[in-house]
């Protein structure tokens, strides 16, 4: 199912399909959120927002915003 | 002799680069400034092995070589320069062995800059904890280096670090990716057009506004049309060669690297399930805070009032031990006073510095970005304006440095607008000592003093103004920015002590210079003004007092004590002190005040120096600076000059007035512009003003 990272849910994992070249810095692609990699909601902050991310490895908080701009396939276990 | 070895150390933020650097130079470092900017250079000495010396810089922490800050800036315009005099023989690139792929990153970037390159994987004793195991000998062969396993913590790798730099001859200098890769027509025609330059240098050159370093001026000319190209197009690129970097990485650490998740311990997940809790989180956040002022104003009162006495016996011993003339009472009454005020300022500095250190440190900092940033955003601000907030309760300088992280302009702007508002150690002394003076000793419902309650107003109206004028900035100001966000989770980590002490005596260091500088001159030129008048009126100033008291039938001491405040009053100080009382008297304040206040624009804590100098040529004896203030009286009123009314006018006054000279130039070059720090000087100053005066009338 394809979704937009700001739809995962706590605990969920997923794998990114796309990312908008045109929203997304360099700097987010350069701490691994690039296409093919895996990526997990670790934590959301209260009121939804920021969202805490275990993207490859890397974890880190970005905006809710900024997720809606990055396509995933979300992986069932 | 031989030459010295130039090594430049580079590194993600948070991979332990600075420990690094502290094990290689231990306190053999010095903190400066790059020229004509304000960051901060960190350079020192390390011995080798066999009588080599190197000189070490520790570059800003940056994720790549595509600077999106001033900070990261320098690490690139370094690296491009072949002429610039720190120019690295070779590049030592910390990376921290959890996030071994994205460090990795970094390291293939400034192999295709072709410099002898060592990669150290930092924070080797968490290894087995997070079941990694690693096969050095293949990592080396595959990317063409040298590895030291390092680990600060446990002061191992560092000796096989050293040696590794005293051998960087032996280094490859091969690059990693080979930039046609990325697009060969493009990258093609760029060689055709350049053939005896780097290509990933000119690339470089090409995607920054940085200083172009060693590549001539005409070469840079013809660079331009390879600028060319439409942002995106340049920026797909950059996000292809970003993918390239990434295969690369992803394909040696396959064959380097096991990571056995069944061992792999996690207690971070349980700690941020705590820590970014929506009800516990804010309210550990807040106990912290609560702790941090606790400690500044109970922990530091004892060396405070130690420092306070022991420079006003050094004043008196001085005065009876020297020879009795105007140096002697230019250090005794000018100099060591207003040394005395800043001294007093350490304790509280180095406590402030201290928890910030820890806070950063131990990763809680990251946790506090993530758990805030909804609520700032309401005010225009971003979660990582919780930092500069925070870290203004020491000093709004580095405060507004560490805005720099804040991605959005616009966020960044008014971060840097309102942190002059938060209540900086500068402030302190003034509150100190006038809630010492005006507010009662008693306890709140028997629990908590009076006096700690004002201080903790007092940083609470400072916050409030903060915050308060934050969103009055975000409703009126039209700039249009796109709102982003990125934060790095750090693992958590057990601080360092030497880390942490280091960074505080450095910091400590730092601002007492600093500041010292400023008021030592402050206090030389007022005790000038204040020891020397025009005219008869302060020449002749014995004969007249004599003349107007004789009849009264006074004592020596008296007698003396009213030519000393005559010849005050008629002293180039007291001159201007007249001049502008009308304009501070409806705030309850005398002409002295007024003195403290024109010279304490320089730098709040001058205030207290002023008063203490100008209060000591006033009189003879030994006294602190609190005595002092307590016997003066109003001189319309009658009244004890320091009363409540007077008081908390004149604590409102410097909670919001804009009086630190340094603030404002750093505001103008973090913002490129005279606009926004004389917008600071006026509103704030004016509103001060107005604060005050209001109190005061209501309260009188």
């Amino acid at each position: 199912m394809e979704v937009t990272l700001a739809q995962l849910k706590r605990g969920q994992k997923g794998i990114i399909k796309d990312v908008s070249s045109f929203h997304i810095p360099l700097k987010l692609l350069e701490m691994g959120c690039l296409p093919g990699n895996d990526v997990e909601l670790v934590q959301v902050a209260p009121f939804a927002d920021p969202m805490y991310l275990n993207i490859n490895g890397s974890h880190l908080a970005i905006r809710k915003e900024t997720a809606t701009h990055i396509l995933i396939n979300i992986v069932n276990e | 002799m031989s030459k010295q070895i130039n090594v430049a150390l580079i590194g993600n933020p948070n991979t332990g680069k600075t420990s690094v650097f502290n094990a290689l130079t231990g306190l053999n470092q010095k903190v400066g400034n790059y020229p004509g900017i304000t960051v901060e250079k960190k350079e020192g000495i390390c011995k080798l092995p066999r009588g080599v010396k190197a000189h070490i810089i520790d570059l800003p922490g940056t994720y790549s070589l595509n600077a999106s800050s001033l900070d990261e800036n320098v690490v690139i315009e370094l690296l491009l320069n072949k002429n610039d005099k720190d120019f690295p023989d070779v590049a030592v690139v910390v990376s921290d062995v959890e996030n071994l792929k994205r460090n990795l990153l970094l390291f293939t970037q400034i192999k295709d800059l072709e410099i002898p390159t060592i990669l150290v994987i930092n924070m080797a004793d968490r290894m087995a904890y997070k079941g990694i195991s690693l096969d050095i000998e293949l990592l080396e062969k595959e990317l063409n280096t040298k590895i030291a396993l390092v680990s600060t913590r446990k002061n191992q790798g560092i000796s096989q670090l050293k040696e590794l730099i005293s051998d960087y001859r032996k280094l490859s200098a091969e690059p990693c990716l080979n930039a046609s890769e990325i697009d060969p027509e493009y990258f093609g025609n760029l060689k055709e057009a350049f053939p005896n330059q780097l290509l990933y240098k000119l690339w470089l050159v090409i995607t920054q506004d940085v200083n172009f370093g060693d590549i001539e001026r005409q070469e840079s000319d013809a660079l331009e049309n390879f600028k060319t190209k439409s942002k995106s197009y340049l920026k797909r690129l950059q996000q292809k060669e970003t993918i390239k970097r990434y295969q690369f990485i992803n394909n040696v650490l396959k064959k380097g690297q096991t990571i056995d998740l069944k061992t792999a311990k996690d207690l971070r997940i349980k700690f941020d399930r705590i820590l970014t809790h929506k009800v516990w989180g804010y309210l550990i956040f807040f106990a912290i805070l609560m702790l941090i002022f606790q400690a500044i104003y109970d922990w530091s009162a004892v060396p405070m009032d130690f420092i306070d006495s022991a420079f006003a016996s050094l004043s008196e011993w001085t005065k009876t031990t020297l020879p009795a003339g105007q140096f002697t009472n230019l250090i005794a009454e000018g100099i060591i006073p207003g040394l005395g005020g800043i001294v007093i300022f350490i304790p509280q500095i180095a406590f402030l510095f201290l928890f910030i250190a820890v806070l950063e440190e131990s990763g809680y900092m990251s946790r506090v970005v993530f758990l805030m940033d909804k609520i700032m955003r309401r005010f225009g601000l971003s979660g990582k304006s919780v930092v500069p907030l925070i870290s203004g309760t020491a000093c709004a300088i580095p405060a507004v440095m560490a805005t720099r992280n804040i991605e959005s302009w616009k966020e960044r702007l008014i971060t840097i607008l309102v942190t002059p508002f938060t209540t900086c150690s500068a402030r302190l002394p003034v509150y100190l000592i006038i809630i010492a003076l005006v507010i009662p000793e008693g306890r709140f419902l028997g629990l908590i003093s009076y006096q700690a309650l004002t201080l903790m107003l007092l940083y609470l109206i400072g916050f409030g103004a903060a915050i308060g004028s934050a969103y009055v900035l975000h409703k009126t100001m039209k700039i249009k920015s796109r709102s982003f966000f990125v934060v790095e989770m750090p693992n958590y980590k057990m601080p360092l002590l030497k880390n942490v002490a280091i960074t505080v005596v450095e910091k400590t260091k730092a601002f007492v210079f600093g500041a010292g500088k400023i008021i030592l001159a402050i206090s030389i030129i007022l005790w000038f003004l204040a020891s020397y008048g025009p005219g008869d009126n302060f020449n002749k100033a014995e004969s007249i007092v004599t003349e107007q008291y004789a009849s009264e039938n006074l004592s020596d001491e008296e007698l003396q004590q009213h030519i000393a405040s005559y010849k005050l009053e008629h002293s180039f100080i007291g001159l201007t002190g007249r001049a502008i009382e009308p304009v501070i008297q409806p705030l309850g304040y005398d002409w002295k005040i007024g003195i403290a206040i024109v010279s304490s624009f320089a730098a709040r804590e001058v205030f207290v120096g002023t008063l203490a100098t100008i209060y000591s040529v006033g009189s003879d004896e030994e006294e602190t600076i609190k005595n002092r203030m307590a016997g003066e009286v109003n001189p319309v009123l009658g009244t004890p000059l320091f009363n409540l009314a007077s008081g908390i006018s004149l604590m409102l006054f410097y909670a919001f007035a804009m009086q630190c000279m340094s603030t404002l130039a750093i505001v103008k070059r973090e913002t490129n512009s005279w606009k926004w720090p004389m917008l600071q000087l006026v509103t704030m100053s004016t509103f001060a003003y107005l604060v005050a005066l209001v109190a005061y009338q209501i309260l009188k």
